[in-house]
């Protein structure tokens, strides 16, 4: 155990739980946005697998990460739109479209990966960027200012989006559709109209995350999200649909994810309680998840479809 | 509203731990949840005109045919065989990516049903499904692996591969490269072909150099390509300068391994291809026994046999990268033990 209390150990897991944050944190960022608005889309995962694909396949034919970004959001526009239609204006039955959004895209990167790539070839990475004078912190340098550009425009989100939500025009029309579109209909807010916009802002972050994931492992798998666009779904519920939550429940993922490891590697958790020690992250998010989720109230309308009149 | 509020939560919460799962399913291979597909293989290059009359071979596979891993080695031998035989490519079938045992059980029973002379069932998981399958099916051939108990069946031959043999050559190598004597391993999940060639790689490792350190985990998951790339991390920060590893997941890892210059060890597949840093691979050759296989079809043996790939047989091989410059004293002490472990000499502990 004394092994792990060493600088090099401490600095290196609470980097990688910054780092498996961080798919989280865009992914739920933007899913917070459409529930607050009422639309649950459950085909995060689907989203972020195609742009997952996307950024991959775009970085290993032109060597540029910033193009697979690129990549990335295109793709989660496109399918944040698609999200939108089916869910707002074609009133389909929220969860199952998302499972089939989910089902289209974990087959369509799986095939595509299949035909146009075929064996998993290695990629260019994001740069990392330390931050000037925050970097030399002794540990908090190296835990915290030692990463990737991806990962400070990820936290960069959090205060931006808690800022729209909470104090801007758009964000009152999005809170008022989520909490009661018969009145803000009433009003004269677009309900469709926000729905739209906060679905497609939802799906564009999706896609990020998964061009990110990609871009940050530098290699592409099928399945490559192994269903962290779920998890992303069930942080929003943990967050309290506020960005500040969404952010503490993806550190708190991630940061579980990474002390197990980092004690499985130094052999603190005996092999034998490996199988019990990786379901830690699960239940702890969960468990906090009954505890935290229950002291907030749902978006009132969400999940449910508007129809002027109805 | 409130239960309808956890009712969305408990569906998510579902869907994810199916998915993640459907991730883990396989004891002994690599998995990947995704759609099904259905592709032909490549090979067979020769077209003959008793296209009809010449085997057909189908498999049935939990990950995708290109995994640099499992479902890959078995493809890659299908090939060897159709293009030895003159088996046309029509007659050769594959499913991959049948990490839902129902989907697959039902992909078997369809070859079997279409007249395929031998369907592969590639995943120690379907042995279940088989059981039933075979039965309603006497003159169909069916191979199971990796498994070594043919359920008794007449028309059902097994097939594993001695993982621990090649994981003991790749850890004597590397505990002759180390220069830390800190060595790390990236497992899946601690049962079948994983955890032989672990303990193989780990016991080869120590017997070489006693100084060394070797460190094992397992993430828990077949899938998951950011654990293992975080789990690669942590050998990384805790001194590693050599890795291994083996299942889908492992490319995460390969990765870490090719931006911090560590040594890397694959296993299943050649993985080369992932970068210079990769030493040497353990291969599964498994047309060795598929050519017995087929012999046996011949002579109207359908099954009843359990085979085993090894480095005797040459069922499984040491592929040296070209591209890293491996020291000649090391590459002699890895044929001398492929050597010791085929003559007897060298015990892997398995």
């Amino acid at each position: 155990m004394s092994d792990f209390f060493t600088e090099a150990i401490l600095i290196a897991t609470f980097a990688s739980g910054v780092r498996l944050a961080v798919p989280l944190l865009l992914a739920s960022l933007g899913e917070t946005f459409g529930q607050r608005s009422g639309v649950l889309n459950l085909g995060v995962d689907g989203i972020m697998l195609l742009g997952a694909f996307g950024g991959y396949y775009t970085v290993l034919k032109t060597g540029n990460v910033w193009y697979g970004l690129i990549a990335g959001i295109g793709i989660g526009v496109l399918f944040g739109l698609l999200s939108a239609l089916i869910s707002v204006t074609l009133l389909a039955e929220q969860g199952i479209s998302g499972i089939g959004v989910y089902l289209f895209g974990l087959g369509m990167s799986d095939l595509l990966f299949l035909k146009l790539v075929g064996t998993p070839t290695p990629i260019s990475k994001f740069p990392k960027l330390d931050i000037p004078g925050l970097s030399d912190i002794p540990w908090l340098g190296g835990m915290f200012f030692q990463h990737s550009v991806i990962v400070y425009l990820a936290f960069a989100l959090v205060p931006l989006s808690t800022f729209v939500i909470n104090r801007t025009t758009f964000g009152m029309r999005i809170r008022s559709v989520g909490e009661n579109p018969e009145a803000a209909d009433s009003l004269g807010v677009s309900v469709a109209g926000v729905r739209w916009a906060t679905v497609t802002i939802g799906g564009t972050l999706a896609g990020v995350a998964g061009a990110t994931l990609a871009i940050d492992l530098g290699i592409f798998q099928q399945n490559l999200t192994n269903a962290q666009g779920f998890i992303a779904i069930a942080l929003v519920y943990f967050g309290a649909w506020r960005p500040i939550g969404v952010m503490l429940g993806s550190l708190l993922y991630g940061f579980v994810n990474a002390l197990v490891l980092q004690l499985k590697t130094l052999e603190v958790i005996p092999p034998d309680l490996s199988n019990f020690a990786a379901m830690a992250p699960a239940i702890i998010t969960i468990l906090a998840l009954v505890i935290v989720a229950r002291r907030f109230r749902q978006p009132t309308a969400l999940t449910k479809p508007f129809t002027r009149g109805t | 509203m409130r239960s309808k509020k956890w009712s969305w939560v408990a569906l998510v919460f579902a869907v994810a731990l199916i998915a993640a799962a459907c991730g883990d399913d396989d004891s002994s291979t690599t998995t990947s949840p995704d759609a099904p597909a259905t592709t032909a293989a490549s090979g067979g290059t020769e077209t003959t005109a008793a296209a009809a009359e010449a085997l057909r071979i189908a498999v049935v596979s939990p990950s995708s045919e290109t995994d640099l891993a499992f479902t890959q080695s078995i493809v890659d031998a299908v090939n060897v065989i159709a293009a030895e035989r003159g088996i046309p490519e029509e007659n050769i079938d594959v499913t991959e990516n049948m990490f839902n045992i129902d989907d697959a059980a039902a992909a078997l029973r369809d070859y079997a049903s279409q007249g395929f002379d031998l369907v592969i069932a590639h995943g120690s998981q379907y042995g279940g499904s088989l059981e039933e399958i075979a039965p309603d099916f006497p003159d169909v051939s069916f191979a199971w692996g990796t498994a070594a108990d043919t359920k008794g069946l007449d028309n059902v031959f097994a097939y594993e591969a001695a993982s621990d043999e090649g994981g003991y050559v790749l850890g004597v190598m590397a505990a002759a490269l180390t220069e830390s004597n800190i060595i790390g391993v990236v497992g899946p999940i601690e049962v079948g072909d994983a955890k032989l060639y672990v303990d193989g790689f780990v016991a080869g490792a120590e017997a070489n150099n006693s100084g060394a350190t070797v460190r094992v985990v397992y993430t828990d998951s077949f899938s998951d390509v950011a654990l293992a790339s975080e789990a690669a991390q942590a050998h990384v920060a805790a001194g590693a300068d050599a890795m291994s590893g083996t299942a889908q997941m492992v490319v995460g890892a390969v990765s870490v391994a090719n931006d911090e210059g560590v040594l890397w060890f694959g296993t299943q597949a050649n993985q080369s291809s992932l970068g210079d840093i990769v030493v040497a691979s353990q291969v599964y050759k498994w047309e060795v026994i598929l050519r017995d296989i087929l012999d046996n079809i011949d002579n109207g043996v359908l099954g009843g046999e359990i085979y085993v790939v090894d480095l005797e047989n040459g069922g499984e091989v040491i592929e040296f990268n070209d591209a890293y410059d491996l020291p000649a004293d090391v590459r002699q002490l890895a044929e001398d033990t492929i050597a010791g472990i085929i003559d007897g000499s060298i015990s892997t502990g398995g």
